[in-house]
């Protein structure tokens, strides 16, 4: 009995090269771009449309929270500080800015300000998000 | 001093946070402007509810 392979050995080279040309270069420039500046990483990858509302969402939340007199988390006294620094470090560049130019409450005093300190945790977290979804772009894990 | 109530911070919260997530957890843009507008309704609908169990739980 004889087996024609033709057409078989191709399509598994074809994937297996658009892999390995997803693979070169440095993979994490999309991750570490994204978490600085928010959007930068699908920017870089070309997804215009995607990035853009990942940019527009994440700097309208984080501005929203500073409006709201939110607190920017400096140090860390206790657990719930830890969290909340870790959170506002997804900010990437906004929250180190923010910092540089004095932005943001040191107490939080009325209850929208408490509102606009989760608005910038939760920016932080969702830039993380962005900057990962990036990342597995780059690397081919999703489309 | 932006001062919304607090029914306009739970919209706008659902709102960034659906983009994100649509954009984030799904392939195509038509999944991922429903999976958006999913969780925007979960978000929402989560908050006016909870709101109402504990209205009724303080009477």
């Amino acid at each position: 009995m004889r087996y024609s392979q033709k057409g078989m050995a191709t399509v598994p080279n074809k994937s297996t090269g658009a892999q390995k040309e997803s693979q070169q270069g440095f993979v994490y420039l999309p991750l570490i771009a994204g978490w600085l500046v928010p959007g930068a990483g699908h920017f870089l990858l070309r997804k215009w449309g995607r990035g853009a509302l990942l940019a527009a969402s994440i700097f309208g939340m984080f501005v929203m929270g500073i409006a709201m007199q939110g607190k920017l988390y400096s140090g860390a006294h206790d657990i719930l500080d830890i969290l909340g620094l870790a959170g506002d470090l997804g900010n990437g560049m906004l929250y180190i800015v923010s910092r540089m130019m004095g932005l943001g409450a040191d107490q939080v005093q009325v209850t929208t300000a408490d509102y606009g300190t989760r608005f910038i945790v939760v920016a932080g977290l969702l830039n993380v998000i962005a900057a990962v979804d990036a990342h597995n772009l780059r690397t081919g894990r999703k489309a | 001093m932006f001062r919304p109530s607090h029914f306009a911070a739970v919209v706008l919260f659902a709102m960034f946070a659906s983009v994100v997530f649509g954009i984030t957890q799904r392939e195509t843009p038509r999944r991922m402007v429903h999976y958006g507008a999913y969780c925007f309704v979960l978000f929402v609908g989560s908050a006016i509810l909870l709101s109402w169990v504990m209205f009724l739980i303080a009477r």
